[in-house]
């Protein structure tokens, strides 16, 4: 309420935008105020992206006035509203992949002296703002060398160094570890007291709750809420993002472990992992926790042979050798990737050739059977709940509905072990609550399932078991009622006493 | 309904592009000469495309699984060469006859399937980028032909060559055999790329084939396939070549790379991969014989500009492929 009585650096004022003959944002108000922090919260495909898209001036509205400064303006291009100090951190990340982290951080407005690059007054600075974000990371290092969280620091040193009035960020928060989100959170924090007007998006509603001052909650392309954050707990935002009740955010745990399907003794990933051994059981949802870069990935990319590895695996029993992601396949055993936009979809094709890519075979009697492919999408949609018109490129999916899509591709092949890393990675809460219910629906049908996921409340509430990896190596497993943060935490951090795993191996 | 007709629109406008120019082109060489439309130069016109033509359909595999391969124009002098020595060095043990023939028939596909082989292996196997290697293959099989002729021509026995003509001249109702072959290897390619897992799956890895191997799609086998099925197809090419003229040289299908690669560019294949359509293919390689046709039936411009014309048809055609993607 406080927010009212500064004039806002930047607003929209009853803004429409349509595409095509499709209108997405239906007259959007929201206004920033220099020195507070405004969340904008919404299911995937309310219409935020659109709304920060304009806000920093990459699109124009249809109708309606951006302000700044109270006055009308119209950014010609993102060239002027960043002279106006306007900066927009993006989800996927603006960033020169072969130059440094200097070179990106002053990309376009490189320091001179006379004709020639003023490289040590660059470094030196690339430095400072570094520091002040506590990223260690050396100033000459290609991007393409850092971890996401380190890029997400470089993408905010780099909007530091402009003199930013506005700083709008997209899912700051999704690609960073508890501990650097702290960071981010201290570094807002910061920005906040030296007056800089902040706008953030998260889906993590505990973050929205801790830094947020203002708070606009987006659904279907309108504003459904507009006001001071505290005003709201999480569950009261949950349910105005959704339009409805929330119910219970995890389906109960009821599965029925049965035989064990999956024997994994001595998997090395070189490099990566070493030394994994665990089992699995028909019905049971194995979750995998651990810090960002403690080799979960990678052990199951190894495991699924999408990466050299050696090591005994058995399937059903029978001891198998999977060098070929294919291999794994016809053995039943599938890997959902974490990255749906790199490596889970082909963004420029269409719906269908996403959908029977990974189980082609069964459309292909010499020729591909095309009346086939699209029944099978029909039925897809149906049972994913996917949506979005059925002609355009997966690419212009939300978040939610690519994951989705992502779900039944992997489906397709009814693959009786399935590992999914990171399965609500950037959706939206309602889309989480499906992903759930879906992952249990497969347990119940006597599928194992192993869950990778950096969300420590989603291993918590999801998993019959919990598997937790430190530094490439099974720290230890807790299960049942012993699945608390606490201890997984521990695990994770390598305070806790490593499981005995003979133990589980015997059984 | 108006979501999905609005890329249904964009999708129709890059589909009749390359149509229209071709459309144009036989409208503006109908007016300049009334021979153009005449039985005997459409004959010629697509006799003459077809070497680039059937190169041209395997090079759309290609380039769609992204790859490249700019040996095609070495790779087919070569094999022009050594086909013609071999039959040749046979000649004596065989005589002339069609057994003689069709094993020179062989070695041109055998060679051309050992090359596309080679290619693919050191693409996919060791990981060279496709350029690459097939800027060195292309300067191996350059200089191999100019050894293999010393310096000067193969030429195939003449009375050999008098008995092979046929296969280049000759035809039935009227319909020569390069444009037959080249007709069968065109409806062949379009079904190949359209309708199978094959072609789905070349167009999943040349747009991303990150996504292709995490989907459990043979990467490597598939790209090789394509290298593979290119050099069958200028195997192919070059046995309707050489009873055209009998002869090999270092000259042999000089630049016969780019015109290739080209005429699938301007068919509207992507250049990076993702996404190709054979049929659009064959309206390039109509496209540019078409134009070096005209310029040597009329007098308006120099024929001697015929490269230069068609290398402003080449960029204008990707300028309007990234005019059409830009409004996406």
């Amino acid at each position: 309420m406080g927010g009212a009585v500064t004039t806002p650096v930047l607003a929209l004022n009853g803004v429409s935008r349509s595409f095509g003959p499709i209108e997405v944002l239906h007259g959007i108000s929201i206004a920033l105020a220099p020195g507070r922090v405004h969340a904008l919260i919404g299911e995937n495909g309310a219409g935020k992206s659109t709304t920060m898209k304009i806000l920093a001036g990459y699109q124009p509205p249809s109708s309606g006035e951006v302000l700044l400064d109270g006055r009308a303006v119209a950014f010609a291009t993102m060239g002027e509203a960043e002279a106006a100090g306007i900066s927009m951190i993006h989800q996927e990340f603006n960033l020169a992949e072969q130059l440094t982290v200097e070179e990106n951080i002053f990309l376009g407005r490189e320091l001179k002296r006379g004709l020639f690059l003023n490289k040590a007054a660059m470094r030196a600075e690339a430095r400072t703002l570094l520091d002040r974000l506590q990223c260690r990371v050396a100033t000459d290092r290609p991007i393409s060398s850092l971890s996401n969280s380190d890029k997400q620091m470089v993408e905010i040193a780099k909007a530091l160094s402009r003199e930013t009035r506005v700083l709008i960020m997209d899912e700051p928060t999704a690609v960073l570890t508890k501990a650097e989100t702290r960071i981010l959170i201290d570094q807002v924090r910061a920005l906040r007291a030296a007056g800089t007007a902040i706008l953030f998006t998260s889906h993590k509603l505990d973050e929205v709750k801790e830094i947020a001052d203002d708070l606009t909650i987006m659904r279907d392309g309108a504003v459904v809420y507009s006001g001071p954050a505290d005003a709201m707990d999480e569950h009261g935002m949950a349910e105005a993002m959704v339009g409805r009740e929330m119910s219970q955010l995890y389906p109960a745990k009821d599965g029925t472990p049965g035989e064990i399907v999956l024997e994994v003794s001595g998997l090395t990933v070189p490099g990566f992992a070493e030394d994994i051994s665990f089992s699995l059981r028909a019905g049971e949802i194995l979750g995998i926790a651990g810090l960002i870069g403690s080799g979960r990935t990678e052990t199951f990319e190894g495991l699924a042979g999408l990466r050299p590895a050696t090591g005994s695996v058995k399937v059903k029993g029978r001891a198998v050798t999977i060098r070929h992601n294919w291999e794994a396949l016809e053995l039943g055993l599938c890997y959902l990737t974490e990255d749906r936009k790199m490596r889970g979809l082909l963004l420029q094709k269409g719906m269908r050739e996403n959908l029977t890519l990974q189980a082609l075979h069964r459309f292909s009697h010499g020729l591909l059977d095309q009346r086939a492919e699209e029944a099978a999408l029909d039925q897809a949609i149906r049972d994913f709940d996917i949506r979005g018109a059925r002609g355009i490129n997966v690419g212009h999916l939300s978040g939610g509905n690519q994951q989705k899509l992502l779900f039944a591709k992997t489906m397709l092949s009814d693959p009786q072990i399935i590992v999914i890393d990171e399965p609500t990675r950037g959706i939206d809460i309602g889309t989480k609550q499906q992903m759930y219910d879906f992952i249990r629906r497969l347990a119940r049908e006597g599928r194992a399932i192993v869950v990778i996921s950096s969300e420590m409340q989603e291993v918590i509430g999801l998993a019959d078991r919990v598997l937790v990896m430190r530094q490439g190596r099974i720290q230890g497993e807790v299960t049942g009622d012993t699945i608390t943060e606490d201890a997984i935490v521990r695990l994770a951090m390598g305070v806790g006493q490593a499981a005995p795993l003979a133990k589980e191996l015997q059984e | 309904m108006s979501v999905a007709a609005a890329p249904a629109r964009r999708v129709q406008m890059s589909v009749i592009g390359p149509i229209l120019a071709l459309v144009i082109l036989v409208i503006m060489g109908a007016m300049m000469n009334p021979n153009f439309l005449g039985l005997d130069n459409i004959t010629n016109v697509l006799a003459r495309s077809a070497f680039i033509g059937i190169i041209a359909v395997g090079m759309t595999f290609v380039i769609t699984a992204g790859g490249l391969d700019l040996s095609v124009g070495s790779m087919a002098a070569f094999i022009a060469g050594l086909m013609i020595l071999v039959m040749n060095k046979m000649l004596p043990s065989m005589g002339v006859g069609v057994p003689i023939v069709l094993v020179g028939m062989l070695v041109a596909l055998g060679a051309g399937i050992i090359a596309g082989l080679i290619n693919g292996l050191l693409i996919t196997r060791l990981g060279i980028e496709a350029f690459i290697v097939t800027l060195g293959s292309m300067g191996i099989y350059r200089s191999l032909v100019t050894w293999l002729a010393d310096g000067g021509t193969l030429s195939l026995d003449f009375g050999l060559r008098t008995f092979y003509q046929p296969v280049y001249y000759g035809g039935i109702f009227g319909v020569t055999w390069p444009i037959i072959v080249f007709a069968v290897v065109v409806i062949l390619g379009e079904l190949l790329m359209r309708s199978t897992a094959f072609g789905r799956h070349c167009a999943a890895i040349g747009s991303n084939d990150q996504v292709a191997k995490y989907s459990s799609v043979r990467v490597g086998r598939v790209r090789l396939l394509t290298y593979v099925m290119l050099g069958a197809l200028v195997g192919l090419a070059v046995i309707m070549y050489v009873p055209r003229l009998g002869s090999a040289s270092s000259a042999t299908g000089l630049l016969w790379e780019l015109e290739a690669i080209a005429a699938v560019i301007i068919g509207g294949t992507a250049l990076k991969g993702g996404f190709g359509r054979v049929w659009g293919t064959v309206v390039g390689v109509l496209i540019l014989v078409l134009i070096g046709n005209l310029l040597n039936l009329t007098d308006y411009v120099s024929p001697y500009l015929n490269g230069a014309i068609q290398g402003a048809i080449i960029v204008l055609a990707v300028v309007l492929q990234r005019g059409s993607k830009a409004g996406q």
